[in-house]
């Protein structure tokens, strides 16, 4: 069913997901996203969004069709930041690294460098709980960013921190996908969020979730803030939530 | 003309507020509060804070002393006065007469290693039950109703048994304490090895971890604060395990419960109750040892420590 890949980063092949209590989360969802791409996928509240990437990373077994993965370092960011509240900035983010038996010299220089990335460079002695819900994510992002995965699951990870800061973490998030170089696939409800930062923008219909319209995103890379302002911009957007609008009724 | 009035205009308008920036710099718009008027505040308000946690207590207990030498003193007959000793009279026989003084600490003392090997050996019965609990979903069914049991037992009610089983010496009143501290450390250590979140959990799953890993890295650690909520009950219940033993077996080292026996039998009402004041404030000092010990191990990550 999971095949190792070469040419695409992640294919989805028709799947479909029914939970043992009849719930049909999932219907038909077939995509794919190359290398160098950045897939954000935008729908309503419990439509199925985060199991699909619980499928992607094997988490769960889907009931129908096939996913087309390499996950031998996959990038998974939480909805919440997960960081656990004993470890210290520097701890959480060589989590990884230590799960796949780096030593501790190799930790030390992979933390040091994904902290630096996320802009957490002083912070690396403090507990998640004196930090910020933006610094805790960027902490989460740097736990990631250790292993250098191909490609990265983004479960709304920006969902819970206010406006201001969701903004600088979506700047942040396409200039590390420009700079490190890997797939994204994205979820979140929030349309500004996906154009910002996506090479394309899935619609997916409410329950049973269903991937209803595709956008390209022509906006080139590095996005600057202001790009949230163009006029192009606007009307891709709003085209997005045209269609997430007709997905509903 | 218009054209160059409106950026002479402007430049007068960025001047402007640069005057006014630099006024309080020269100290005319500075605060004429003294410098020093909050930190005197708060050394007041601490002072107060101090007062407010101190007094109320010190009040009440003297009130308690009050009414002690009232029951000693009016309310019974001299005849009967052995019942409740003065303080004064306790303080001079119970703390100040060294013979008397020394026998109780070295029974105390007695006590307190009793105590201390019950708590250590529940301690390891407990995290083993409780890990392999959490390991094994039907290993916890099958202990449970056994755990809840011997926590329903009333101790009195096998003291009989144990001194059948085990004699009547020190291994008797290790055993006590063991039976009457288990629970919570069983109860305590599964419910925090099974607090970890579910997306933790994930984490680790989605990085093939295995059990060993799991446990070691994620629910132990996670389990602390439970793990030293029960410790402190734990520890609690086995000083009085290790007094209660000691009260009903009689071979081998004298403890604070011999004692307690010996002081009520002969009527020595002002050993009785200083032996009772020594165990009480030998419970305050091992509770207190381990919310020390929880503040240093884990209060420098944990959200709500107990002080």
């Amino acid at each position: 069913m999971t095949t190792a890949t070469t040419n695409g980063a992640l294919s989805f092949e028709g799947i479909g997901m029914v939970f043992p209590d009849g719930t049909e989360a999932l219907r038909e969802v077939t995509l794919s996203i190359a290398k160098g791409e950045f897939v954000t996928i935008v729908g309503p509240s419990g439509c199925g969004k985060s199991t699909l990437l619980r499928i992607a990373s094997g988490l769960l077994e889907p009931t129908a069709g096939s996913v087309e993965v390499d996950r031998d370092r996959l990038g998974y960011v939480f909805q919440d930041a997960t960081l656990l509240p004993w470890r210290t900035v520097r701890q959480n983010v060589e989590l990884f690294a230590e799960l796949h038996g780096f030593d501790s010299g190799e930790r030390r220089s992979l933390s040091t460098a994904a902290i630096e990335l996320v802009g957490l460079t002083g912070f690396e002695n403090h507990y998640p709980k004196s930090l910020s819900g933006g610094m805790k994510m960027r902490t989460s992002l740097a736990r990631t960013l250790t292993l250098k995965p191909p490609l990265f699951l983004f479960d709304e990870p920006f969902g819970a921190v206010d406006e201001i800061t969701r903004e600088h973490l979506n700047e942040e998030t396409q200039r590390l996908f420009q700079s490190e170089g890997f797939a994204g696939l994205f979820i979140t409800h929030s349309i500004g969020e996906a154009v910002f930062m996506s090479t394309k923008v899935y619609v997916m219909s409410a329950r049973p979730g269903r991937i209803v319209a595709g956008f390209d995103v022509p906006f080139s890379y590095p996005r600057q803030p202001e790009l949230r302002f163009e006029p192009d911009f606007a009307l891709l957007s709003g085209e997005v939530s045209l269609a997430l609008r007709g997905s509903h009724s | 003309m218009t054209l160059q009035a409106s950026p002479e205009s402007k430049a007068g308008t960025v001047t402007a507020p640069e005057e006014h920036i630099s006024a309080p710099a020269d100290g005319q718009f500075a605060p004429e509060l003294p410098d020093d008027a909050p930190k005197a505040y708060r050394v007041k308000s601490r002072r107060r804070e101090a007062a407010e946690a101190i007094l109320p207590p010190l009040v009440l207990g003297m009130g308690v002393i009050g009414f002690w030498y009232y029951v000693s003193f009016i309310a019974i007959d001299e005849s009967r006065r052995f019942l409740m000793r003065p303080l004064h009279d306790v303080v001079n026989v119970g703390f100040l007469d060294s013979a008397n003084f020394t026998e109780m600490l070295s029974g105390l003392w007695s006590s307190t290693k009793v105590a201390l090997m019950g708590l250590a050996i529940a301690i390891s019965i407990g995290f083993f039950l409780a890990t392999i609990m959490s390991q094994a979903k039907i290993v916890e069914r099958a202990v449970f109703p056994f755990a809840v049991t011997l926590q329903a037992i009333p101790i009195l009610a096998i003291v009989p048994l144990i001194g059948f089983w085990w004699g009547y010496g020190q291994t008797s009143r290790v055993v006590v304490c063991i039976i009457i501290s288990l629970f919570p450390i069983i109860m305590n250590t599964l419910f925090g090895l099974l607090s970890a979140d579910r997306s933790m959990h994930d984490l680790f799953t989605l990085h093939h971890s295995n059990r060993v890993t799991r446990l070691r890295k994620l629910m132990f650690p996670a389990a602390l604060p439970a793990i030293f909520a029960g410790l402190r009950i734990s520890a609690g219940l086995s000083v009085i395990g290790a007094i209660v033993g000691d009260f009903f077996f009689g071979r081998g080292e004298v403890g604070i419960g011999q004692l307690l026996r010996r002081y009520a039998n002969n009527l020595n009402g002002e050993e009785l109750l200083a032996a009772v004041m020594m165990s009480s404030a030998l419970g305050i000092v091992v509770f207190w040892t381990f919310g020390w010990l929880q503040n240093l191990i884990i209060g420098k990550w944990h959200e709500t420590v107990q002080k």
